[in-house]
């Protein structure tokens, strides 16, 4: 079974037997490697679990900070969703508060602002999947078919600059440019035009959020697929080029297939994070632009739950989203095996 | 025309042509046309908006902070482009003590401690994994990765972190995202990649764990190991929201990020300086109030500016070439 990420690449568990080509990154390890390990754990007999306890106890020693962190930030929140089901008072804390069973859900599922925030989510995620993600794809070849190495690098490396930019940076930096004071409206005021404040337009907000997006993570995705593009074999170019194949045709039939692996991968985890349309933007930006067209699945919880102290309504509402969110990408993961690609994780 | 040329098309050693024929650029394949000018146009174009995109915002967010108050008034109170009275009034101000100076500290500290804590639970925890058949390392992975698929969400976290009185503290700023279960297992990869007989070898000699791990394995992986110190430390240096969570009322203990959003983004007039909301500029101030918003921008900007091209080069080497093969 490979693996996953918030951040977009796969890294497989065991090594593969054959890395396919344009396939996800990260995957260390070399080929070959697994038969090999797998003739020697058939060689050897299994210890006892006593034996293998005390053998690899410094090994357990080194992985318990991590897991121990990871049981208190991340596993206690789980059973934490409780609060979902109380009317959670923070005197009382998980334990203590009054149980009000499905009440946080039936008046989650009434509640208006909560369907709009949920269309808001879909839309925007939408927006994004169609406008920004062909962008790192499309620039990944123009920046691939750039001769010298050097300029390639220059390039690369700035435009993979933003990527490191926290939301408030980057927000800050839009607004400078796009908002009531920046440099757009500047210009517009002195050549006498009517101004247009972008960033706290409702109806440009699905536009200007896609537009950060590109801006702060488009050189993620022109490394990852870079990586795809220097796996195919230049061979297959100068094969078809020989049958007379031109630059369109050796486009569209040998780098965008060397490409699948990853295209279908990026695909796979932007659907599965499809109902996470960039928390911290749209928590920055939900003032300016209003909640109308900025609030999101995430922003409602945030509001609703810590804004309003109506605690276990906002756990409602992030239970839902986690569950949907979790069949979203079991989901998302069944498309990619239909298509014949790995996904998240293999079959 | 020939510089563009030479710098654009496909890469991949010439074949030797023959001399007589035209002059084909360095790098261009035999089989490869001659790109046309149209083409060349375009690419060039394309990728000359893209980085100027990324740069020229840059360039005049940092000009602007170096900029006199007659300057910026002259540029009508937006940012400056063309350099017209430079002044360091700015940075001056923000650096005479105060909340700026203290969130410089603070977000230092947050960053230092927060990575130094990541680093070492992530390489003790990716290496502890690393050895396949280990007791446990099949449960203790599903565990890390079902973290991935699922989580409880916004508000039971900050419940867990507000009981374990987590509030106010600079600890509930680092321990909730200390670990990157996607860092860890791009380390563990990359450590069972390692050369397994230099590993034997060490382990018949008498070398412990430990020891294999500080003298084999991480001066082998030193590629990844600055790269993920790269992801973790910015992460740091930018949090945000952890702040809002955690400590949005006491401005003597903001980092830089929140210092940021809450005098730049949100205008909010900053206690000790003259910063009455970006833009509206104060009259007969040594530095304007723009500057000094821009010089906070600037100063968040330049941690990630300096160390960005050292570890730039690690990061091709580091997450590609050991990533892909080939």
């Amino acid at each position: 079974m490979a693996v996953v990420t918030t951040g977009g690449a796969a890294v497989p568990e065991e090594a593969r037997p054959k890395a396919p080509p344009g396939g996800p990154v990260m995957s260390a390890g070399r080929p070959g490697r697994t038969s090999r390990r797998r003739a020697r754990r058939a060689a050897r007999p299994r210890l006892s679990w006593r034996i293998r306890l005390r053998r690899d106890k410094t090994l357990l020693l080194m992985v318990l900070p991590a897991m121990a962190l990871l049981l208190v930030f991340n596993y206690l929140p789980m059973f934490g969703v409780v609060s979902a089901f109380e009317f959670y008072d923070p005197i009382y804390g998980f334990l203590h508060s009054n149980w009000v069973g499905l009440q946080n859900f039936t008046d989650l599922f009434h509640d208006q602002l909560f369907w709009h925030a949920f269309q808001n989510t879909l839309v925007l995620s939408f927006v994004q999947l169609v406008l920004y993600f062909p962008i790192p794809i499309m620039l990944a070849v123009l920046l691939n078919s750039v001769l010298s190495s050097k300029l390639r690098s220059f390039i690369q490396a700035v435009v993979y600059l933003p990527h490191f930019f926290s939301w408030v940076l980057v927000i800050t930096i839009f607004d400078q440019m796009l908002g009531g004071a920046g440099l757009l409206n500047e210009f517009l005021r002195q050549h006498h035009m009517a101004t247009w404040n972008i960033m706290t337009s409702p109806a440009a907000f699905k536009y200007l959020v896609t537009a950060q997006a590109v801006w702060k993570e488009a050189g993620w995705g022109i490394i990852v697929f870079l990586a795809a593009l220097a796996a195919i074999d230049p061979q297959l170019y100068e094969s078809a080029a020989v049958d007379g194949a031109g630059r369109w045709r050796r486009m569209w039939h040998i780098t965008l297939p060397g490409m699948r692996g990853m295209i279908v991968l990026m695909l796979v985890l932007r659907l599965g994070n499809a109902l996470s349309v960039g928390f911290e933007q749209m928590l920055i930006q939900r003032n300016a632009v209003g909640p109308q067209s900025a609030e999101v699945l995430d922003t409602f919880a945030y509001y609703f739950g810590i804004g309003n102290g109506n605690f276990g309504y906002g756990a409602a509402a992030g239970l839902f989203k986690g569950v949907i969110s979790l069949i979203l990408i079991l989901l998302a993961n069944r498309l990619a095996h239909a298509l014949g690609e790995d996904g998240l994780y293999r079959k | 025309m020939t510089t563009v040329e030479s710098v654009l098309g496909r890469r991949r050693p010439a074949p030797a042509d023959g001399a007589a024929r035209r002059k084909r650029a360095k790098g261009r394949p035999v089989w490869e046309g001659p790109p046309t000018l149209v083409g060349q146009f375009g690419k060039g174009t394309v990728l000359t908006v893209v980085v100027l995109l990324v740069v020229l915002p840059l360039y005049a967010i940092v000009l602007t902070s170096f900029s006199s108050e007659g300057a910026i008034t002259r540029a009508g109170g937006s940012l400056v482009i063309v350099p017209d009275g430079l002044s360091l009034g700015a940075y001056r101000e923000i650096f005479t003590g105060g909340v700026v100076t203290k969130a410089v500290l603070v977000s230092f500290g947050i960053t230092l401690v927060g990575t130094v804590v990541s680093m070492t639970v992530s390489i003790l925890c990716a290496y502890g994994l690393s050895r396949s058949r280990s007791f446990g390392h099949r449960f203790f992975l599903m565990m890390m990765i079902f973290t991935m698929f699922f989580s409880g969400g916004i508000i039971p976290g900050f419940l867990v972190v507000s009981e374990l009185h987590g509030y106010d503290q600079y600890w509930a700023l680092i321990l909730p995202s200390a670990v990157s279960v996607f860092n860890i297992l791009i380390m563990r990869g990359f450590y069972q990649a390692t050369t397994q007989d230099l590993m034997d070898a060490a382990r018949i000699d008498g070398a412990g764990d430990w020891r294999i791990l500080w003298s084999i394995v991480l001066p082998t992986t030193k590629a990844v190991t600055a790269v993920m110190t790269l992801f973790y430390a910015v992460g740091y240096w930018g949090s945000w929201f952890n702040v809002l969570l955690y400590m949005p009322f006491d401005n003597s203990k903001w980092p830089l990020s929140y210092v940021l959003y809450e005098y730049v983004n949100l205008g909010t007039k900053m206690p000790g300086t003259n910063t009455g909301g970006a833009g509206l500029s104060v009259q007969h101030e040594v530095a304007s109030p723009f500057a000094i918003s821009m010089a906070v921008v600037v100063i968040t900007l330049i941690p990630i500016l300096v160390v960005y091209p050292f570890l730039q080069k690690h990061f091709t080497k580091g997450m590609l070439t050991g990533a892909i093969k080939g």
